[in-house]
């Protein structure tokens, strides 16, 4: 089976209960074993890191190949009420404010079916407190109706320090709170806390006995699971017992320049090049420099990262999964040489770089399936510089940066530069640090013309330059 | 500072993933009795072994075997029986002992204590046996009150037991109900407050819930993980490999290529089998190789594609006959006869390798109930040897043959096999190890054990 036909297939909508096409995503990193869409629905106080929990995961998702989207309440009520005055508007007894915030929660369960109906998603997370019974009972005969799993995830946390770095970080900066003082915002916000637990009644252990959630307390020191149902639960559950806060930082780079990168030549297994081994020994002088407390190194099997981490000097640890995408039939070639034996192999690719699958090869999709315990291992750890390949590096970027699939194969990763990745508020700060030494260009833009019939010329327009 | 964290990294490490961990660590079964320990402490050891963490477990029940050679009665296990006790105690710390020389001196990883470790007082003993030594705590405890499951339980595996080979199943079922009753009074749970500094996962009514406690590492999490997803639903795991292929028939190795006659003959008689055995929603798995999907398509019912179950690559020897891999790589040849498992072929994979690449299939296999795989010789070899524990040296030589089914049932604490060949003739694939595995020995000894082909 050669890419092109697999990748036929993939324009199949997906089909919902009944039979499922054969082709129905091949090569999905998921095996679709779930016909019904998931509501993931956060419960918890404010402040107690249910948006945190909903981007992360809802990136995770995506990046795994499961169509997830946030449904975050909190900002369908900064549309409906313009601008935000004081916690007054969640006091439990102000009955306007209450009709207002009920009419977003239903506003945006109305836009969850809509995205589970027209735009094919498989996962929606709704972020919201549903702190009470009575809004959790709202959604789960929602989801009954319109035939919906249910899996909810509830924050539970009472460490006032951790609560305070919460408010610090994502809620003073909130537009609720732009141009108060910081002060004011905090004592305004724990205000707000207050309003709600009132009537927090957390998931029970017998009253709900028959859903399917998970309690997680503190920040991860215990966690209570309930009634998995099904594969896509069991793997969001694996995911939220190995994530952590802990501030850390996580470098990502490829090994130095190779003897195969100077003649523009991909894959293969050599090793640097003069400069590479100058790469290498810069890196090491950065790396020591940076002062790292437990610095994990990680590297793929192949000889240029191996070569690139002996002279950083540290212990490392290496992962086949690392390894660079397998090019199968056009392995060691230049785009020149591929243009010339395999033009329509060649176009497929540019048409759908992503999903398209190298004769006897992998395909990007394939090599984030295959990273996925690299991810998964990474969330564990604390600070890691992971030595790795130009595609490998593109894949991981594109979790920490929430690129899509689309995006992800044309992602900026040149040789001898660093990037460190510092985890802060929903997102990742990204620093890039090239290390002063020069190095080919090794990163092929989409041409204009993808086409199978375009000209030699058309389809070589982008190539780097090489030897 | 932790005896065993000061351990250096051991070279095998290079070849394979990340390092689980520098200590070693003691999973610690804690429950009633019939609440599935064993099971869960037998399961957990092949998993962990399988994917190459060598794990032991230590059944105390046996040390007390030994030591009281013939069972009397439940008596035994009343807490005012001061004599029962004394033993009993000393069985653990036997136990114990050969924990410490299989974790210190053995080069094991992993130790699964499987006792019933009721009280706090027997879990401190433990805790401060494993302080002394560096390993690592991880409690696993089974809660169950559903009378039916551990009725199931006492006919499954503890009628069978040498304790009860004298009895009739009524007397054995009587005196396993007081012996149960013996430890329920002086049972402490793992407790959410006095506890929390333990690392633990409860397994309340056989995986309907789960409280989990401070996992520290990145084992634990992946035992957590494994934990989740077994269950106990009597099933059937049906393992076949594809219809004889073109390649297979001329005696070339990997490629992807079509069935042959035969194997479409096999694939058509494969659909007839799944009827007649009418199997409660069966699912049905095949790499996204073609002659596993040509013969899936042959049983006209929806099948799920696993990139993950396509075959070993050969690498730079895919679709070469034996008799082409000795005349241009006689050394690797050899190389990969000395050492199956771990032998990785130029720009391709080994056994080991394809291991960690089916840890998912395994682990989804494990949440499933019927299912159907249809993949091929070395990623069956690989799935086998996971349900029937079968070592790393024994893997690559486990026998699965073209056009037989192997139908696996877990019961008591292991996995029934019935073997039903198809009747559809087919050529042998499986290569035995040749007694010369010499990098310089002939090309006769090195192609002796080759099976025939076209």
């Amino acid at each position: 089976m050669n890419g092109a036909s697999i990748t036929q297939a993939m324009a199949e909508p997906p089909v919902c209960g009944g039979r499922m096409p054969r082709f129905q995503r091949p090569h999905a990193s998921v095996p679709q074993f779930t016909n019904s869409p998931t509501m993931i629905v956060m419960v918890g106080l404010p402040a107690r890191g249910k948006t945190y929990i909903s981007k992360k995961l809802t990136r995770y998702l995506n990046w795994i190949g499961v169509p997830t989207k946030v449904f975050n309440v909190g900002q369908y009520r900064r549309e409906a009420v313009k601008s935000y005055k004081s916690f007054e508007f969640f006091r439990p007894d102000n009955e306007e404010a209450m009709k207002i915030r009920k009419a977003c929660a239903v506003a945006a369960l109305k836009d969850v079916c809509e995205y589970f109906t027209r735009e094919h998603g498989q996962v929606a997370v709704f972020d919201a407190t549903n702190t009470t019974r009575e809004r959790r009972e709202v959604i789960l005969s929602f989801a009954k109706e319109n035939g919906y799993k249910v899996f909810f995830v509830e924050s539970l946390c009472d460490d006032p320090e951790i609560i305070a770095e919460n408010i610090k970080q994502v809620k003073l900066s909130s537009p609720d709170y732009i141009g108060c003082d910081k002060e004011e915002a905090v004592a305004d916000f724990l205000k707000r806390i207050e309003c709600y637990k009132i009537t927090y009644v957390p998931l029970d252990d017998d009253k709900d006995r028959n859903l399917s959630y998970i309690k997680i307390f503190n920040v991860g020191s215990r966690y209570l699971v309930n009634r998995v149902q099904d594969h896509i639960q069991s793997r969001i559950v694996y995911y939220l017992m190995n994530i952590h806060v802990t501030p850390r930082t996580i470098y990502l780079c490829r090994h130095g320049e190779s003897e195969l990168n100077l003649l523009g030549r991909i894959g293969g297994d050599s090793g640097l090049s003069p400069r590479g081994i100058k790469f290498a020994a810069a890196l090491g002088t950065y790396i020591r420099s940076q002062c790292i407390p437990d610095l994990k190194i990680w590297t793929s099997h192949m000889r240029r990262t191996i070569q690139t981490a002996e002279a950083v000097g540290v212990p490392y640890e290496q992962w086949k999964a690392l390894n660079e995408i397998d090019a199968g039939v056009c392995e060691e070639m230049t785009y020149e040489e591929i243009q010339d034996h395999y033009p329509e192999e060649f176009a497929l690719r540019d048409q759908d770089k992503y999903r398209y699958r190298y004769p006897k090869g992998e395909s990007y999709e394939d090599l984030v399936h295959r990273l996925e315990p690299v991810i998964m291992e990474l969330e564990r750890q604390e600070n890691v510089l992971v030595i790795c390949h130009q595609a490998v590096m593109r894949c991981l970027l594109a979790y920490f940066l929430d690129k899509s699939a689309e995006e992800l194969p044309y992602l900026k990763c040149p040789l001898h530069t660093v990037l460190k990745l510092t985890p802060v508020a929903y997102g990742c700060k990204v620093e890039s640090i090239f290390l002063n030494i020069e190095a080919v260009n090794t990163h092929r833009d989409k041409p204009m013309n993808v086409d199978v019939s375009r000209d030699p010329e058309e389809a070589l327009l982008t190539v780097p330059e090489h030897i | 500072m932790m005896r065993g964290a000061g351990r250096s990294k051991n070279t095998q490490n290079l070849d394979r993933t990340v390092c689980m961990t520098n200590c070693p660590t003691l999973i610690v079964t804690v429950g009633l009795p019939a609440r599935g320990k064993t099971y869960i402490s037998k399961k957990l050891t092949r998993y962990l072994n399988w994917i190459g963490v060598p794990t032991k477990e230590f059944n105390v029940g046996q040390y007390r075997r030994e030591f009281v050679k013939i069972y009397k009665s439940f008596e035994f296990f009343r807490p005012d029986n001061e004599e029962g006790l004394k033993i009993r105690k000393q069985c653990a710390s036997a136990a114990l002992n050969d924990v410490r020389q299989y974790l210190t001196d053995e080069g094991g990883q992993v130790a699964v204590f499987d006792a019933t470790n009721t009280t706090r007082e027997r879990r401190d003993t433990i805790i401060r046996f494993a302080e002394q030594n560096g390993f690592k705590v991880f409690f696993v405890e089974s809660v169950c009150e559903d009378p039916d499951v551990i009725a199931e339980n006492i006919v499954q595996v503890k009628l069978g037991s040498p304790d009860y080979t004298h009895c009739n199943t009524e007397e054995a079922v009587e005196d396993f109900m007081k012996r149960i009753k013996c430890y329920e009074n002086s049972y402490q749970t793992l407790d959410e407050v006095l506890d929390r500094e333990l690392s633990y996962i409860k397994i309340i009514d056989v995986g309907r819930r789960y409280l989990v406690n401070r996992v520290q590492d990145h084992i634990q999490s992946r035992i957590v993980y494994y934990l989740m997803n077994i269950h106990i639903t009597p099933r059937s795991i049906y393992l076949c490999r594809h219809g004889e292929s073109d390649l297979n028939v001329k005696g070339r190795i990997g490629g992807d290529s079509g069935l042959s006659e035969r194997g479409k003959e096999f694939a058509k008689r494969l659909g007839q089998f799944i009827q007649e055995q009418d199997i409660s929603d069966l699912k049905v798995w095949t790499s996204q190789m073609k002659r596993t999907i040509q013969t899936a398509e042959a049983l006209s019912v929806p099948y799920e594609q696993w990139k993950a179950l396509n075959e070993i690559d050969a690498g730079v020897c895919e679709e070469m006959m034996y008799e082409e891999i000795q005349e241009h790589y006689p050394l690797e040849f050899a190389l990969r006869d000395q050492d199956k498992y771990r032998y990785r072929y130029p720009k391709g994979e080994s056994y080991e390798d394809l291991v960690q690449r089916l840890e998912p299939v395994i682990m989804e296999l494990e949440r499933q109930e019927n299912v159907l795989v249809i993949c091929h010789q070395a990623v069956m070899r690989c799935l086998l040897a996971y349900f029937l524990d079968k070592s790393a040296e024994e893997l690559p030589y486990l026998k699965c043959p073209l056009h037989t089914v192997l139908k696996l049932t877990p019961v008591a604490y292991g996995c029934k096999v019935e073997s039903i060949c198809l009747n559809v003739e087919a050529v042998n694939t499986h290569r035995d190890r040749p007694e010369n595995v010499n990098v310089h020995r002939t090309k006769e000894d090195a192609l002796q054990t080759v099976p025939p082909h076209l």
